[in-house]
């Protein structure tokens, strides 16, 4: 790992804006900072929080917003909730995952984007819904959400 | 720092209202742009890019804001213009093309444009040519806004505007007239009910806490809403933050507690950015701190941020989130009141619950209880009072947030105020209290269902949280329902086995008579389980998990009979193979 990333953990770890600081702030703050959890953040976050590096992990595995290794450039998440799966969700997942050349989700091959299936992006007036890069869109259909992956991905890396 | 003084409210008030009266009446036009997170799913922020962009080619100088939500979802994004000491003329689904023809022709030009407009809010007589009062919209004209009263109408990250429209007065007045005591009696007299699913009566739970001697004491804010089909919390805290700092404010003051935490899904921005804006401005006015308002009382508020974890809604579980940990729930007792956060003395309160309590204070118990249904002991009706933070989503003409008084029917709202099924097909199915609720068929007896908190357990289905997904015709009950099951699957905490296990069965049979692969034996089975995960779990995501299921077996037993008889699909479910198989690790 390099120092640049070290100093970011050590930085997100240890600068927490809240008065109330736990393990799991200290995680969503190492993600906010370089979008991963690697083992020298847990450490640093059991070192903080005088935890052991097994508490830090029970608490990282349990959440599956955090990923473990480097992100990719950029992020798709499309919602599978009720709101969406009525509103076509279902069509939605297909072209992502074909748009990204995908069966499943998570990363593709060459570093590009993963692929996230959502339970709820709180935009459910705007059925169905996609976030890419943080950035929601709703009302997508397949053209449009292959239309937006596309531009996505010719886009300079959200990181 | 000097510490206020009471005669600071005053001053306060009298800058909040210099600013608001240089906002709406001085020497510019006001923009106001919708982006909570519906308009930002509509392209909300682009919009304000665009008017900011035009605003600078024209050379005019105008205020431009982001607003949380009106509640017209389907009209996202939405943008309205009010020139100075004139009404607000609202724009429905703007582009950035539309938001520069707006600018070029209404702020900069002075005449507003007849195309996009959906309405106008001010004075009768300021009502520009040709373009319908706001109020007569279908969707607006009927309800009956105190939780939403300021939403969409100002800047949810300007506290001032926020008192500049009476907020804080009803703190002030619970701080300099009414004692702790006082002010608890006056939300038991309101009848108010929580609003996060158990209805349970906010006064009575608050006094559990208020009793309790212990010198740090919590108040904890719900705002964890991972129910798919619920946004009204995100929705207050995105639109009007203020009202549930002020809220938990006055909670904190009537159980004599001194710290609060605003709970909230990590990711989730708008509603974070802007309760965590208000709350620092709270603290610089002296709203929040040390000796609020020059009184005794102590009072300090925070954000606290949760992973994704459906089940961290779960007022225990929220808890061990809170302390920094996995959000699975405890074993009660010791109950929150007595043992909670950080095994301090706790009070859990949802964000409408606490949303509402500024405005019962400022009006007064009986006001509020004046609004909603009468008890009718005879038949397990406890009455509810107030009013119904509904969110519309699915198949509806207009989909989006309102507030309406409880008692309406099911049917007024649907129809008369949403607009019903589009494109002429039958209303079949309605998923109301999230994905734990259950389904309802829009049956005529269930459209006059009214809106009430037992009235709706009666039926079988929850109003909870207020999330109503509708569905048209083509939508299979069998399928849904397992995407139901799929979703509970997917977010069980996996504390307790036969939700773990239970619901990762339910799925597996519901997937076998989606694919019509199911057996008569199955039913039973399925039953089986949902005793067990009933009996045998900690909090109500076991104990309700089954209700998806029997609901739909209750309202639609004659679909899951022709996947398993007829090998027959009953719906535009046999294009629908996605469920998710992750689970927790």
């Amino acid at each position: 790992m390099d120092d640049a990333t070290q100093s970011l953990i050590a930085d997100a770890v240890n600068n927490q804006p809240q008065s109330t600081v736990t393990v799991l702030s200290s995680l969503l703050a190492v993600e906010d900072a370089i979008g991963y959890i690697p083992k020298e953040a847990v450490e640093a976050v059991a070192s903080r929080m005088d935890a052991t590096v097994n508490d830090v992990w029970a608490v990282a595995t349990f959440y599956p917003n955090f990923r473990f290794d480097p992100p990719m450039e950029h992020r798709v998440e499309v919602c599978w909730g009720p709101s969406c799966h009525v509103m076509g969700a279902g069509r939605i997942i297909a072209a992502a995952q074909d748009a990204l050349g995908l069966s499943d989700e998570g990363d593709t091959p060459d570093g590009k984007a993963t692929l996230r299936y959502n339970t709820c992006l709180g935009a459910c007036a705007h059925a169905p819904v996609m976030a890419i890069d943080h950035h929601l869109a709703g009302r997508v259909t397949p053209e449009s959400a292959r239309e937006r992956i596309a531009t996505a991905l010719q886009s300079v890396p959200s990181h | 720092m000097a510490t206020p003084t009471t005669a600071d409210f005053d001053s306060i008030l009298a800058e909040a209202q210099r600013r608001w009266q240089a906002l709406t009446n001085g020497d510019r036009p006001w923009v106001r742009v919708g982006t909570g997170l519906a308009g930002e799913a509509a392209g909300g922020f682009e919009v304000v890019s665009a008017v900011k962009a035009a605003l600078e080619e024209n050379g005019v100088a105008a205020n431009v804001s982001e607003v949380g939500t009106l509640g017209l979802c389907f009209a996202e994004p939405l943008l309205d213009v009010q020139m100075p000491g004139g009404p607000r003329v609202f724009y429905r689904n703007v582009t950035p093309e539309i938001a520069r023809s707006i600018v070029n022709e209404h702020v900069a030009g002075g005449n507003p444009t007849m195309e996009h407009a959906i309405g106008y809010l001010g004075e009768p007589g300021a009502a520009p040519d040709g373009i319908p009062d706001l109020n007569d919209h279908p969707m607006l004209g009927q309800q009956q806004r105190i939780a939403l009263r300021n939403a969409g109408h100002i800047d949810p990250s300007d506290l001032y505007q926020y008192i500049a429209n009476g907020g804080y007065a009803a703190l002030n007045q619970a701080l300099t007239a009414m004692t702790p005591d006082e002010a608890r009696q006056e939300v038991l007299a309101s009848g108010l009910r929580g609003r996060g699913g158990a209805a349970f009566p906010a006064g009575v739970k608050w006094g559990f806490l208020a009793g309790n001697p212990d010198p740090n004491k919590y108040i904890l804010c719900n705002c964890e809403e991972g129910d798919p089909g619920a946004f009204n919390d995100r929705g207050i805290l995105e639109s009007d933050p203020a009202t549930v700092v002020e809220g938990i404010t006055i909670a904190g003051y009537a159980c004599n507690a001194n710290r609060g935490y605003i709970f909230i899904r990590h990711g989730h921005n708008q509603p974070i950015d802007r309760t965590r804006a208000v709350i620092e401005q709270a603290y610089e006015l002296g709203l929040l701190g040390q000796n609020i308002l020059g009184s005794e009382f102590s009072f300090d508020v925070e954000v606290a941020l949760t992973g994704d974890s459906y089940v961290s809604g779960e007022e225990t579980a929220l808890m061990e989130a809170i302390e920094g940990k996995r959000s699975m729930p405890r074993y009660r007792p010791p109950f929150p009141a007595q043992v909670g956060v950080f095994g301090k003395p706790s009070n859990i309160n949802n964000v409408k619950t606490l949303a509402y309590v500024p405005e019962i204070i400022a009006k007064g118990g009986e006001w509020f209880a004046g609004i909603g249904t009468p008890a009718d002991p005879d038949n397990r009706i406890n009455g509810s009072s107030g009013t119904a933070i509904l969110c519309l989503s699915g198949d509806i003409t207009y989909a989006g947030l309102i507030e309406v008084p409880l008692g309406m029917t099911l049917r007024q709202v649907l129809f008369d105020m949403a607009g019903g099924v589009p494109n002429g097909k039958r209303m079949k199915l309605l998923q109301t209290g999230g994905p734990l609720g259950g389904v309802l068929s829009a049956s005529d007896a269930n459209l006059d269902l009214v809106l009430d908190f037992d009235v709706f357990r009666a039926a079988g289905a929850i109003l909870g949280s207020g999330g109503i997904i509708v569905c048209d015709e083509d939508t299979c009950a069998v399928d849904l329902t397992r995407n139901l099951i799929a979703f509970c699957q997917y977010e069980s905490c996996g504390k307790c086995f036969p939700c773990r296990m239970g619901m990762s069965h339910l799925l597996e049979i519901l997937e076998r008579i989606s694919n019509l692969e199911g057996t008569e034996e199955d039913l039973a089975l399925m039953r089986n389980i949902g005793e067990n995960m009933q009996a045998g779990s900690l909090c109500g995501h076991g104990q309700l998990g089954f209700n998806p299921v029997s609901s739909a077996l209750r309202y639609f037993g004659d679909e899951f009979e022709a996947h398993i008889r007829e090998k027959r699909h009953t719906g535009d479910c046999s294009d629908q193979v996605f469920s998710p198989k992750l689970t927790r690790r």
